[in-house]
């Protein structure tokens, strides 16, 4: 299927755009603001925001993560395993003592738990970084001063050039009329 | 040191890197600092002054980037150097044998395995206040969760030391682990003690990453801070040493930035990060409670008396919670006074709660004495009720009788004050009844191990445990370690979750301001 060219947006300099950044005041600025970005059909964007705000994954319409959904199957994958483990373990070096059977359920069941927790608790992490792409130490975003100071008090929406929709002229007026105090294009 | 010009502070906290300046609150009678309000209609805040989100940054990232006080290299040097004593004592036992301990024929665990346990109690406040108080949704978790994570890492790097070294030839260790090996041989999974080894090992390395997940946004925030001056300033600020041209803040945005993973507070990564969050909670409250059952399994699961009991799970569980939450206070209200506008972080409202659950955890565990009582005597096994009067209650009989008393005192007796308003928020009395919790936990642990050890079914076999300077030394010297970790995490690290107490604050919701707020939205 063909597609249409991608188009390339360059600033006045010459570097290739990443995308728009717009800074809001508040947390509630910032809520309304999503909810308008949202409904004008914007895909590749983003809020940036010091701390997840309630509700905001509505506003932004973002589809509920299958995170859970991975750390569950690997959650019990791991309690199999570790029954697996101990039960294979104790007929490979079978010891006698405490007039206990080689296998039986009951006496694994410490065991089976700790390490379905412990992989749980691992998928969780790397999981959640994996979904979200990182560790990745450097992003466009990231040499803009304006944008550092989101990890303070700053609140960020940034629609990227690569969304069909981007438009310099049309991205930038919805963005005003969303009560952005401040806008500024991202070079890549 | 020199004096500082009151300009130099202003410049300073221009840059970034100030403190903002005390908040002037009025003392009120009722409320205390104002967050004592018993009236349900109103919300006690959770951040006292004022706080925005920025004057939240400043103040807790303030404590990562500025000189703490002078106290603070003198506390360090102190606690350095009984680390250094626990590394002395531990390469003496590895050498020496276990024989330079005080343990016997009859008391083969003591001390050994009553840190070991102390220890591990501890280390279950900050799993409780991350996971069970964050599904109970207590918004007042957020200013504490931080440093009681922290003490729970240190303290299980404390307890984990102790099943290590007390094997005897701790460089066979390793053979607790089912590692492959050329004799063929693996552990015995139907023994409670490899049952610890993996509740242990998996509760420290969760806690780690809970920890960890939690610091990730706060590092990042460090990052950036150091990243804005070095921007405004690429070549001034403070220099690492004199004769470096290594600027502070190129280290600092270097080594945050590396722990930070490129954060970059996007909503598409708060909501995996969030949902993980979740989830790590969700499964760290059922870990948190196996683990202390875990530990007691290796004495229940045996046919000593006084060790031979279905109440110890439960039992262990409440005193770990009870130690714990004392630890944490015993940590937090010193550096309350010490650091900088902390007090409008943790407020006399956080310290009121904490003190209701040691109350509460306290007599849960005076309800488990009277029931290992009551079962003694109503069990009808002679052995056992011999162990509870002669071994430790009856003092004209039990050699360890002052033992069983001071923890039954400590524990017991002293968190009773806090029937008292007063008590429970008043700094002071909290801080003393914490320091006779965690003594009285100890002697708890002592009191189980040692007086069921020390005299068993035969009179041949009685006998009495004396620890050495080696035994004496070692666990002084395992508190150092666990004070010099926790003051580099004071100095170093984010020791308030930020992102966490910005998200409590008023101005924090979408509806703030709204006048009646939406009806959109979950967080409504």
């Amino acid at each position: 299927m063909a597609r249409a060219q991608k188009k390339i947006y360059k600033t006045e300099t010459g570097e290739r755009v990443h995308g728009m950044m717009a800074e809001f005041a508040t947390p509630a600025d910032l809520y309304h603001a999503a909810e308008k970005v949202r409904d004008a059909g914007y895909r590749h964007w983003d809020v940036y925001s010091p701390f997840p705000v309630h509700g905001m994954d509505e506003a932004m319409g973002n589809p509920p993560t299958k995170l859970p959904l991975l750390v569950g199957f690997m959650g019990l994958s791991g309690a199999g395993l570790g029954y697996l483990m101990q039960w294979w373990m104790n007929l490979d070096y079978p010891m006698v003592t405490q007039g206990k059977p080689y296998v039986a359920w009951q006496q694994f069941v410490p065991i089976t738990f700790e390490v379905g927790v412990l992989l749980t608790a691992f998928t969780t992490l790397v999981g959640m970084l994996a979904f979200n792409r990182l560790p990745m130490w450097h992003h466009p975003l990231m040499k803009k001063e304006r944008f550092l100071r989101v990890s303070d008090d700053r609140f960020v929406i940034c629609v990227e050039a690569r969304d069909p929709k981007f438009d310099p002229a049309a991205t930038r007026a919805l963005l005003e009329k969303a009560g952005a105090t401040a806008i500024d294009l991202v070079e890549e | 040191m020199t004096t500082i010009h009151p300009d130099q502070l202003a410049a300073a906290r221009l840059m970034g890197m100030g403190q903002p300046p005390e908040s002037a609150r009025a003392w009120d009678p009722v409320t205390g600092d104002g967050s004592l309000v018993d009236d349900p209609g109103a919300r006690a805040p959770l951040v006292l002054g004022g706080r925005s989100f920025h004057d939240v940054t400043n103040i807790v990232c303030g404590y990562a980037e500025n000189k703490p006080g002078k106290w603070w290299v003198p506390a360090f040097a102190v606690a350095s150097s009984l680390a250094g004593v626990a590394t002395v004592m531990i390469l003496y036992l590895i050498i020496t044998g276990v024989g330079t301990w005080g343990l016997n024929n009859q008391v083969g665990w003591a001390w050994d395995i009553t840190n070991f346990v102390f220890w591990i109690g501890i280390g279950h406040a900050g799993t409780l206040i991350s996971a069970i108080l964050c599904l109970l949704k207590q918004k007042w978790r957020t200013s504490i969760n931080r440093a009681a994570e922290a003490m729970t890492i240190f303290a299980v790097i404390c307890a984990a030391t102790y099943p290590g070294i007390h094997v005897g030839r701790a460089w066979f260790a390793w053979m607790m682990f089912p590692l492959p090996n050329s004799n063929a041989i693996w552990p015995n999974f139907r023994s409670p003690l490899l049952w610890d080894l993996f509740a242990v090992s998996t509760y420290g390395l969760v806690s780690l990453m809970f920890w960890y997940m939690g610091m990730i946004p706060d590092f990042a925030t460090l990052r950036d801070r150091a990243a804005l001056r070095l921007m405004k300033n690429p070549s001034g600020g403070q220099r690492v040493a004199p004769f470096l041209s290594l600027r502070a803040d190129q280290v600092r945005a270097f080594v945050y930035g590396l722990l930070a993973l490129g954060w970059r507070f996007s909503q598409r990564h708060w909501q995996n990060y969030e949902k993980a969050y979740l989830i790590l909670a969700g499964i760290s409250t059922p870990l948190v409670l196996s683990v202390h059952s875990i530990v007691s399994f290796d004495f229940a699961t045996s046919v000593l008396p006084g060790w031979h009991t279905t109440i110890f799970p439960p039992y262990f569980v409440a005193g770990a919670i009870f130690g714990g939450f004392a630890m944490v206070m015993l940590l937090m209200i010193p550096a309350r006074e010490l650091f900088a506008n902390m007090k409008d972080l943790i407020t006399l409202r956080h310290l009121e709660n904490m003190s209701k659950i040691l109350l509460v955890t306290g007599m849960m565990v005076g309800f488990a004495y009277a029931m290992e009582f009551f079962i003694a005597w109503y069990g009808g096994n002679p052995y056992e009720w011999w162990v509870f009067i002669n071994n430790r209650a009856n003092p004209a009989k039990a050699p360890y009788w002052w033992a069983y008393w001071t923890m039954i005192l400590c524990n017991v007796v002293s968190p009773q004050v806090f029937w008292v308003k007063a008590c429970r928020t008043n700094p002071l009395v909290i801080w003393l009844v914490c320091l006779a919790v965690t003594v009285g936990m100890w002697f708890e642990r002592f009191v189980i191990i040692v007086t069921s050890l020390h005299r068993a079914y035969l009179p041949g076999e009685w006998g009495m445990f004396y620890p050495t300077p080696v035994d004496i030394l070692t666990f002084v010297g395992t508190i150092g370690i666990f004070t010099t970790l926790f003051l580099l995490f004071l100095r170093f690290l984010p020791v308030f979750a930020m992102s966490e107490i910005k998200n409590v604050l008023p101005e924090a919701s979408p509806h703030h301001g709204h006048g009646s707020g939406g009806g959109h939205g979950r967080g409504a």
